[in-house]
């Protein structure tokens, strides 16, 4: 406010802009650079060249990867709506102490604080051919011989990203949900509002920026993902992530490069999509 | 809200027991599984009862480097935790005025956010390859860390900001505090449970982070890194008794932040202070 102490103020702000500035901005401009650069079997070569795009854009691999990517992203999405809305509804609405509001809700974000790889490594013993779902599904005489498809499969992906991420979406549609006026769900009721109709208009349109924070975090995530695609999958199913990977164990980095600016662009499109709906400072 | 509960109460709360269940289950499973007897395999029937997989992961020549990658992923997350604190904590309080360029370090921390992990560790990789560098866990892996806990560290100090209350500022400040006397003994000491909480941020997403270090982590990896090269060619319950130990790790540092809170609410409560009313 005073411009005296401005120098403060940007002293104070001076190390977070640097990291921003040195790992952020500067390595991304990185990759747009070197998505124009020429290669070879053993080096990179600087130029400029559109020809790493064409053969990416030409490339029915391409589409293929990117059409999976989305596919799984959107899956994901609604699948963690759902039950992200449903699980943050019962903690803000039907839970009535504080004090068990605030138990329950640690309890579904402890498992934020703890390592992803081992989260996906703890679901073998699960859906393994000798694992606890086929023994159950055989020993209740359902099935009479093991499901395949249960470990190293789409399925097993979309269960995985459901168990890492449906956090995203419970916390910020948690926080949009704390924030209602609780004296407007008593006037629907009064004005004769069914249960459902009081969720329909009135709790879900109040709930639309935390939705579109939480869709965010999910869908960026996903897009962007390769590990838990490559692990849970078995090597069967692709990612753009995965394929820029490929690309890297190949050398051919201006090629990751340009599959990386693609992505990018994709991501902050949908980001900017969802953007419209929420005005982000104003949520915290 | 005073009415009698009703069915729509007990079937959400089922599915919240069984999402509890699903967050819980698979951890838990690996969790028995790692005490496995030493003729067991990676799935249930246990075979006996034993600690032989945790003695399995200290001898040095079964699963690579897991001492010195533990100390690695250690000390990195120290290191991201006390700078994403004083960084976050500083910027929240710059944030409070108007500067030239604040939008746009506000859109940074957004877009540090959504541009996927692997993005950055491709980028951070690219980097020093073109400048000649050789990327290691302490520089480039620890800048490719900070990207992703800052922007979660100054949303909290947003968030805090916005709830503080500036009189007890101006409050010093007549009392004739100095700048520095007023963050140190008056800012400081009211936000102190919000500065544990970015700290756990800081330390947890750095000793978790798997994408980032990707590309940045150059010769000597760190944890993540080493568990996933070992569920390539690891396959005996070793894998769980990493996994077992790891997870112990996190909820200890949970644990440690928990308790720091009650420690500094039982203080406030004890010393009558009037700070604790306004956090």
């Amino acid at each position: 406010m005073k411009r005296v102490h401005s120098w403060v103020t940007y002293l104070q702000v001076a190390p977070l802009a640097l990291v921003f500035l040195l790992f952020l901005v500067v390595p991304i401009a990185t990759i747009v650079v070197v998505s124009f650069f020429d290669y070879n079997t053993t080096q990179i070569i600087p130029a400029f060249l559109i020809q790493n795009y064409e053969e990416l854009l030409f490339s029915p691999v391409t589409w293929q990867t990117y059409l999976q990517t989305v596919e799984f992203a959107a899956i994901t999405w609604i699948l963690t709506l759902l039950i992200g809305f449903a699980v943050a509804y019962f903690l803000a609405f039907h839970v009535r102490s504080t004090t068990w509001q605030m138990v329950l809700f640690l309890v579904c974000t402890i498992p934020f604080w703890t390592s992803n790889v081992i989260r996906m490594i703890s679901w073998i013993p699960f859906l393994g051919r000798n694992g606890i779902a086929n023994s159950t599904l055989i020993s209740l005489g359902l099935i009479k011989e093991p499901l395949e498809f249960l470990l190293f499969s789409d399925f097993a992906v979309v269960l995985a990203y459901v168990h890492l991420y449906t956090l995203f979406m419970v916390v910020p549609i948690f926080n949009s949900m704390m924030r209602i006026d609780r004296s407007l769900l008593e006037a629907a009721l009064d004005a004769g509002a069914s249960g459902w109709q009081t969720l329909r208009f009135v709790i879900v349109p109040l709930c639309k920026p935390g939705i579109a924070i939480g869709s965010i975090f999910v869908v960026t995530i996903v897009m962007g993902d390769f590990v838990t695609v490559r692990l849970m999958s078995g090597g069967q199913s692709a990612s753009v992530g995965l394929m820029m990977l490929n690309a890297m164990s190949l050398l051919q980095y201006p090629a990751a490069a340009a599959n990386a600016v693609v992505l990018l662009l994709l991501v902050l499109f949908t980001v900017a999509a969802m953007m419209r709906l929420v005005d982000i400072r104003k949520e915290l | 809200m005073t009415r009698r509960r009703g069915p729509a109460f007990w079937c959400l709360a089922a599915f919240f027991a069984l999402f509890v269940l699903f967050l819980y289950g698979p951890t838990l499973t690996i969790l028995i599984l790692s005490f496995q007897g030493p003729s067991g395999g990676l799935t249930f029937p246990m075979n006996g009862v034993s600690l032989h997989w945790f003695g399995n992961l200290f001898e040095k020549q079964m699963v690579g480097d897991f001492f010195g990658s533990f100390e690695r992923s250690m000390i990195l997350g120290v290191a991201t935790m006390v700078v994403t604190v004083i960084a976050s904590f500083s910027a929240g309080l710059a944030f409070r005025n108007r500067f030239v360029g604040s939008g746009v370090i506000f859109y940074l921390a957004i877009a540090s956010l959504i541009v996927p992990s692997i993005l950055i560790s491709l980028g951070i990789g690219l980097l020093y390859r073109v400048m000649g560098w050789d990327p290691a866990w302490y520089s480039s892996a620890f800048g490719a860390h900070l990207t992703w806990t800052l922007p979660f560290g100054l949303l909290i100090m947003f968030a805090v900001f916005n709830r503080f209350d500036r009189r007890f500022e101006e409050a010093a400040r007549d009392l004739g505090a100095s700048a520095w006397q007023t963050v140190r003994f008056v800012i400081v000491p009211i936000l102190l449970p919000s500065l544990i909480g970015v700290g756990l941020f800081g330390f947890t997403l750095s000793y978790d982070e798997f994408a980032r270090s990707l590309y940045t982590a150059g010769t000597f990896n760190t944890l993540p890194l080493e568990i996933y090269g070992m569920t390539t060619n690891v396959t005996t319950p070793v894998l769980y008794a990493l996994g077992t130990v790891t997870t112990a790790v996190s909820f200890l540092v949970i644990g440690m932040a928990v308790a720091s809170f009650t420690i500094v609410r039982r203080r406030r409560l004890r010393h009558g202070s009037d700070a604790g009313k306004a956090a």
